[in-house]
């Protein structure tokens, strides 16, 4: 059943088509982090309106499916603009979308551990609304939080395979061109199966490391 | 206008029956594997926790749609046909039911030790401290966490396009190629259609969590 010299002449393949799985997560990451940023602070605002529509954009997006959101992003976005942007691009930004208002919960819940007293000694201080958050806020806040953002990290490289619905030459695209080619869905699809787990494991674990220094560091 | 989303309506109905059957189903599955898997996770017996800790490091660790693929391309070429309902109502309830096992197992945690020893104390058997004292408490507990995931459920059921099940997103998607110049108005339709969805189900979580809440808090 289980033909390893076939597996071994796929095998390099698969790993090049990691890249593209690679820049999806790390871009889409990042927007991700930025973009819940921004939202966290504007859910904060001091003008009602403005908390409203942060919370109620953020509670649509979270209850709407990322795939969805994606093929929202590709196919309409060219017919309302006229601008065409590569499908690498708008995967990125729908996965940056989609888990920044994810994010902004766990920023949040960074932001509320934060004692009242920090606030009350920036205000005593005079300093900026700017600099309050930069220089007061955040810099105890995120250490925390740094932990859940890891296990983010993970569900968002596990969503990628869905960039293979926008034509995005991913991990899981080039097992499927694999199986056009050769109708052997058993290698490719395990050997992806496999790769997906072996990386999540991995990082998952580097997770758990950092989960144990940042309690050493918080509970002394 | 209007007219255009009256036109709409057949398909996208068709697709919302699929679509919530294939939720339902999956949330059921989801439900009694976490159940066990969770239970199993806090066993006396090691070989049982050792199965339930493997099978959820393996499902919770592996991408829901490469998972999808696995079951419904790679297991007929080993021998196992499965239709692309069962082929999606298994790989998502195996995924989901290996998150559900950890907020199982954490609520059954979370019970404060006081209810177990009052349960020891009137001499219960293990059986009947987890039936009636350990589990209706920790059940409370479930809820708020269940709600999230039966919703990113829903969300996920949305991937049984890629194995050409006619649920909402498929249909859309026909929607799509028949009335190109509309592409945005369908997905927006689309997704203010599982926003609903997603809405009932959190209504329906927060009503049941009141129901069993009466009288306790």
């Amino acid at each position: 059943m289980w033909d390893w010299s076939y597996a071994a002449s796929i095998l390099p393949r698969l790993l090049s088509a990691l890249q593209a799985t690679f820049i999806a997560t790390a871009w889409g990451f990042a927007l991700a982090c930025t973009l819940g940023l921004v939202l966290a602070v504007l859910s904060r605002s001091r003008f009602v309106l403005v908390r409203l529509t942060v919370d109620g954009i953020s509670e649509f997006i979270r209850r709407t499916p990322l795939l969805v959101q994606i093929f929202f992003l590709f196919y309409s976005i060219p017919l309302l603009t006229g601008i065409s942007v590569p499908a690498l691009t708008t995967g990125i930004i729908g996965l940056g979308l989609h888990y920044s208002t994810y994010m902004s919960q766990v920023y949040r819940s960074g932001i509320e551990g934060i004692d009242n007293g920090q606030w009350e000694a920036a205000k005593a201080l005079n300093f900026t609304p700017v600099r309050t958050w930069s220089a007061i806020i955040l810099p105890q806040a995120i250490p925390p939080i740094l932990p859940i953002m890891g296990n983010y990290l993970i569900v968002m490289f596990k969503e990628t395979p869905l960039l293979a619905a926008i034509t995005v030459v991913e991990l899981l695209t080039t097992a499927k061109n694999i199986n056009a080619r050769d109708w052997r869905p058993f290698e490719p699809y395990t050997i992806v199966g496999v790769l997906f787990l072996v990386i999540s494991l991995i990082v998952a674990f580097l997770v758990g490391w950092l989960e144990n220094r940042m309690k050493q560091r918080y509970t002394r | 206008m209007v007219s255009k989303w009256l036109e709409w309506l057949p398909l996208m109905w068709e697709g919302l029956l699929i679509t919530l059957q294939v939720t339902f189903l999956s949330a059921i599955v989801a439900l009694i594997i976490a159940g066990a898997a969770g239970l199993c996770r806090i066993s006396r017996l090691k070989w049982l926790r050792g199965l339930s800790y493997t099978y959820m490091l393996l499902f919770r660790g592996i991408s829901l749609l490469v998972l999808l693929f696995w079951v419904y391309f790679v297991l007929p070429f080993l021998g196992i046909e499965l239709s692309k309902m069962a082929a999606a109502v298994l790989a998502i309830g195996l995924n989901y039911g290996a998150f559900g096992a950890e907020i199982v197992r954490s609520s059954i945690l979370a019970v404060p030790k006081g209810q177990w020893e009052a349960a020891q104390a009137l001499n219960f058997t293990s059986a009947q401290r987890m039936i009636r004292v350990v589990f209706p408490q920790a059940l409370i507990r479930m809820l708020p966490p269940m709600n999230n995931l039966m919703i990113e459920l829903l969300k996920a059921t949305s991937l049984i396009y890629f194995i050409t099940l006619t649920d909402l997103t498929y249909q859309a998607m026909i929607l799509r190629s028949l009335y190109l110049p509309q592409t945005a108005q369908i997905f927006g339709l689309l997704l203010i259609l599982y926003f609903i969805i997603a809405s009932v189900i959190s209504l329906l979580a927060r009503l049941l969590e009141r129901k069993l809440t009466a009288g306790r808090m």
